[in-house]
């Protein structure tokens, strides 16, 4: 057992728990945030994702231990004032989820790759970087179609603020 | 996953201490693979030592003699970003970035790689294409040296990956065909042109003792580098792996078919 520490969409969160605790079971039943989801027991559809440091990790392949120290945004960190993030907004207004289960992952790793590609994020890129999160319902088309509009509008807001 | 301790070091000395102690303690890097192995119980460490808080394990330099030398701890995002290694050996940064997926490349590790060498891991390929020379703790040993088997590495039970140093090709490029659940490699082609005008074409992915040179192709590139050239090169299918993912006789052919799209991307 050990203390660790993370902070959390902004908040210091400690709690002692056993060294193989995962990421994801820290946030869940540690800092109670439910929204970060686990969807597989084999590292690979994504829906665990939060971002660690700014970069975007599945939480369920990561021990909290190894998180001590860290900044941790996870889905429920997105939305400020009441006010949807852009992605959040684009995938309400295009319809980028059916059932919703793996919408936290893919709007934590839409985000994380909106940070790095910014406006040059095209179509084939957002599909290439979509090879961790795995969704059964929505085909991800208007998932794809989601993340363009976007990138395209914090593209166009980031260039109005200059 | 079965209980365990987890400890942070802060140098090589201590994290070498660490592990020395007993059998039962494992060196966790990305824990991209270590992580999900302790998951489903097919491993079960009573101590994991992290090895990301190690300064001496970090970094990506020009090495003396123009290639680059890599941390073990360096991330496979990290490679496909590096501006160095995209100048000197832009294959090497484009393999890196199609390793798995982004959250896989921002965690794992070359070192973690290598060490663990999944025969459909891809580094193993960049690292005997390239002639690239291992360093641990204790000494340092060429790639071909290094690979022994399926899983199967020269590491001793207490030793450590800190860097890998390739040199700079002349030409080089890596051609995979990704598993398309897991994007590991089901065949997977490093063919490169060195600086002294040596050839090499390692193959990942395909073969049942891991990474393999492929020394038919090598010679038939070292009088004609075209795709052309080792068309009719074949290697035996006795010797490749056969799973759900693919038989041994259609992993036989992708080789063939990735070594002539690696020749042409290297040009
Ligand atoms: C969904 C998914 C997809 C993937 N796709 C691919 C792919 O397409 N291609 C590919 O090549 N890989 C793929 N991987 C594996 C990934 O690249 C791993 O990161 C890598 O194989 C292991 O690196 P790591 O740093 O995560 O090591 P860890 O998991 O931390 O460690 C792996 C092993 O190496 C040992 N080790 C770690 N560092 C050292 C060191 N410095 N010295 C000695 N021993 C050490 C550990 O003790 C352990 O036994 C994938 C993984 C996942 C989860
Ligand atoms: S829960 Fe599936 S990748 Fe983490
Ligand atoms: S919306 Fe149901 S899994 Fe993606």
């Amino acid at each position: 057992m050990a203390t660790v520490t993370i902070t959390v969409n902004g908040k210091k969160r400690s709690a002692t728990v056993e060294d193989r605790t995962l990421l994801v079971n820290f946030l869940r039943e540690n800092a109670g945030l439910t929204g970060t989801h686990v969807g597989c027991d084999t590292s690979q559809c994504g829906a665990c994702v939060v971002h660690v440091d700014g970069k975007a990790v599945k939480s369920c392949t990561m021990l909290a231990a190894q998180a001590d120290g860290a900044e941790v945004v996870t889905i429920e960190g997105l939305a400020q004032g009441g006010e949807l993030h852009p992605v959040q907004a684009a995938f309400h207004e295009h319809h980028g989820l059916q059932c919703g289960f793996c919408t936290p992952g893919m709007i934590m790793a839409a985000t994380d790759m909106i940070n790095r590609y910014g406006a040059k994020l095209d179509e084939a890129t957002i599909r290439k970087e979509l090879d961790g999160n795995i969704c059964r319902c929505t085909g991800y088309h208007n998932i794809v179609k989601a993340i363009k509009a976007a990138a395209d509008a914090m593209a166009g807001t980031a260039q109005a603020a200059e | 996953m079965y209980e365990t301790n987890y400890h942070r070091p802060k140098t090589l000395a201590d994290a070498a201490a660490l592990l020395a102690k007993s059998d039962e303690v494992k060196l966790l890097a990305g824990g991209q693979t270590l992580l999900p192995t302790m998951k489903q119980r097919l491993a079960a460490p009573t101590d994991v030592i992290d090895l990301r808080h190690i300064d001496d394990l970090k970094g990506i330099t020009e090495s003396g003699s123009g290639g680059v030398r890599i941390g073990a701890a360096v991330t496979h995002a990290e490679v496909a970003g590096s501006e160095t290694v995209r100048r000197l050996i832009p294959a090497l940064a484009s393999l890196a970035g199609e390793i798995g997926d982004p959250h896989v490349r921002h965690m794992g590790t070359i070192g973690g790689s290598i060490a663990n060498n999944d025969p459909a891991a891809d580094y193993p390929g960049a690292l005997v294409g390239l002639n690239a020379t291992v360093t641990t703790n204790k000494r340092e040993m060429s790639a071909d040296d290094f690979f022994t088997g399926l899983f199967e590495t020269a590491l001793e039970p207490d030793e450590i990956v800190t860097a890998v140093t390739f040199p700079a090709p002349e030409k080089a490029a890596y051609a995979k065909y990704p598993n398309p659940a897991s994007r590991y490699s089901m065949a997977g082609v490093f063919a490169a042109r060195l600086a002294d005008g040596s050839i090499r074409v390692a193959v990942t992915g395909a073969g049942q003792g891991g990474v393999f040179r492929v020394s038919e192709m090598e010679q038939a590139l070292s009088s004609n580098w075209s795709p052309d050239a080792i068309a009719g090169v074949k290697v035996a299918a006795g010797d490749m792996l056969s799973d759900i993912h693919g038989s041994a006789d259609y992993r036989a052919n992708l080789v063939s078919v990735m070594a002539k799209r690696a020749v042409a991307a290297a040009g």
